[in-house]
């Protein structure tokens, strides 16, 4: 009889830090680390092997609220920071979080090159079209006939659409996800992580605090019609016509994930250092 | 045998394949047990629980990291009894081993389990009233969940059990209604923050 150690089935719980999370009663996201805890368990991988980084707002705290390795980093950065990461510990599972705000108005620029380079890591954005840490300002997907004290009148800006850019910067999987269907979206999140190169996932998780009148997305949402495709073409067409309630995954690439060349992997620190000399 | 017998025969055997047909239109497959139903059954119902019960905590942490201690209580008792029940449902119907869920969980029409309370019912300054209000209409939501498997299931052990659990989950409504009358109802202005968060209304 062997007495070899066997490794007990890890569950969500195992990644639920002692931390509790600082967000507002209702808030979705919330639902979202819990749908990323699951994600975890049934991928059956193991905290220490994995990264969870993000940017400054509201749902970039999540790092600290799983018992996973964290990086909460520089406003609109995460992608930069996660993709030197991935590049650096291609072992490692890299999981990239943050809000609307920090990914697409200050992090723009990095999200369209994190795309365009479809390094293996998988980017979670909590889509709530507003800032709500710094107290409703307009995000960059925020309606724009959105009325509030900070946007009298609304911006009148037309709205930026992630999945859309996402698609024609090269990411290789995305999807649309909503925290009111928390297993779904840890299934969405299972497939994301397991598709080789850049995967995003935007999920829908409302700010009951600034947009109360989002708690009806939970009527509005529906899973998408149609089967998820390769074909980028018809990608376009389906997430360019849809009205943002879809939910599944809505294109699924074969594209080649970005692997730094032989050599470039992982440096001991004082070799680092070392090149850094002066 | 002559065309009257041949007929007779072919009427019989035609009425036969009738009333079979009508039988099974009837009654299909009802009084045949069917363990994959009755397994896939159990494993919503106990997932419902377990659901409700992990749903029901995670209110209580969003509820004491607002310092509302009082509602923050309430929600771990109801946890607890919710995962009580999710114990004695393994106890009593599982053998005490958790069924195999599918990856991710139960996919429930709706997004969640019919016993899940809705986040976006939380206020930081919700009283105990509210936080039953939730609950009950969490155990209304599950008392009409199983009362329509047992109106609609072909398994007689399912539709049994689904009877029994619709039942149960009527009990619990009736103790959260009493609940609620021992509980005062909120102040007019139970949502007034001299100091509130939200600046930008």
């Amino acid at each position: 009889m062997t007495t070899a150690a066997v490794a007990a089935p890890i569950t969500a719980q195992a990644f639920k830090a002692d931390y509790k999370p600082i967000w507002c009663p209702g808030c979705g996201d919330y639902s979202v680390l819990a749908s990323v805890n699951k994600a975890f368990a049934i991928l059956e991988l193991r905290p220490e092997n994995i990264a969870v980084v993000s940017g400054i707002g509201c749902s970039s705290r999540i790092p600290a609220y799983t018992t996973c390795y964290g990086f909460h980093g520089v406003h609109g950065r995460a992608l930069a920071a996660g993709t030197g990461l991935k590049v650096a510990r291609p072992d490692l599972t890299v999981l990239v979080a943050g809000g609307d705000g920090d990914g697409y108005s200050i992090g723009g620029n990095h999200f369209l090159h994190a795309c365009r380079r479809n390094v293996d890591l998988t980017y979670v954005v909590m889509d709530n079209h507003v800032y709500g840490m710094t107290k409703g300002q307009p995000s960059p997907t925020t309606e724009p006939d959105w009325d509030s004290k900070l946007s009298p009148g609304g911006t009148g800006l037309r709205t930026f659409h992630p999945l859309v850019i996402a698609l024609a910067a090269g990411a290789n999987f995305i999807a649309r996800a909503f925290s009111g269907d928390p297993n779904g979206t840890a299934q969405i999140l299972v497939e994301a992580i397991r598709t080789p190169g850049f995967s995003f996932v935007e999920i829908l998780s409302p700010c009951v605090t600034f947009r109360p009148e989002q708690r009806d997305w939970k009527s509005q949402v529906r899973p998408a019609p149609v089967a998820p495709t390769d074909d980028p073409a018809r990608a376009a067409r389906r997430i360019m016509t849809d009205d943002g309630f879809n939910i599944g995954v809505l294109y699924k690439g074969a594209r080649k994930p970005y692997q730094p060349p032989v050599g470039m992997g992982a440096k001991r620190p004082a070799d680092l250092e070392a090149e850094f000399t002066i | 045998m002559s065309r009257a017998t041949a007929t007779k025969t072919r009427a019989r055997k035609a009425g036969g394949r009738r009333a079979a047909s009508a039988r099974d239109r009837k009654k299909p497959a009802a009084m045949k047990p069917n363990p994959t139903v009755q397994a896939d059954f159990l494993a919503r119902a106990w997932a419902m629980e377990v659901e409700a019960a992990e749903r029901y905590a995670m209110f209580a942490d969003a509820m004491d990291e607002h310092n509302n201690r009082e509602v923050a209580e309430l929600f771990r008792k109801l946890a607890r009894i919710e995962q009580l029940h999710a114990d004695q449902l393994l106890e009593e119907n599982l053998s005490r081993h958790p069924p195999v869920l599918p990856a991710g969980g139960v996919r429930w029409d709706g997004g969640e389990g019919p016993e899940t309370g809705a986040p976006g019912e939380l206020h930081y300054r919700m009283q105990p009233y509210h936080a039953l209000q939730i609950a009950l209409a969490c155990e209304k939501r599950a008392n009409k969940f199983f009362a329509d498997v047992a109106g609609s299931t072909s398994d007689a052990k399912v539709r049994k059990l689904a009877r029994e659990m619709a039942e149960e989950e009527a009990e619990h409504v009736r103790l959260i209604e009493d609940w609620l009358k021992r509980t005062p109802p909120p102040d007019k202005d139970w949502e007034h923050d001299s100091d509130p968060p939200v600046v930008s209304d």
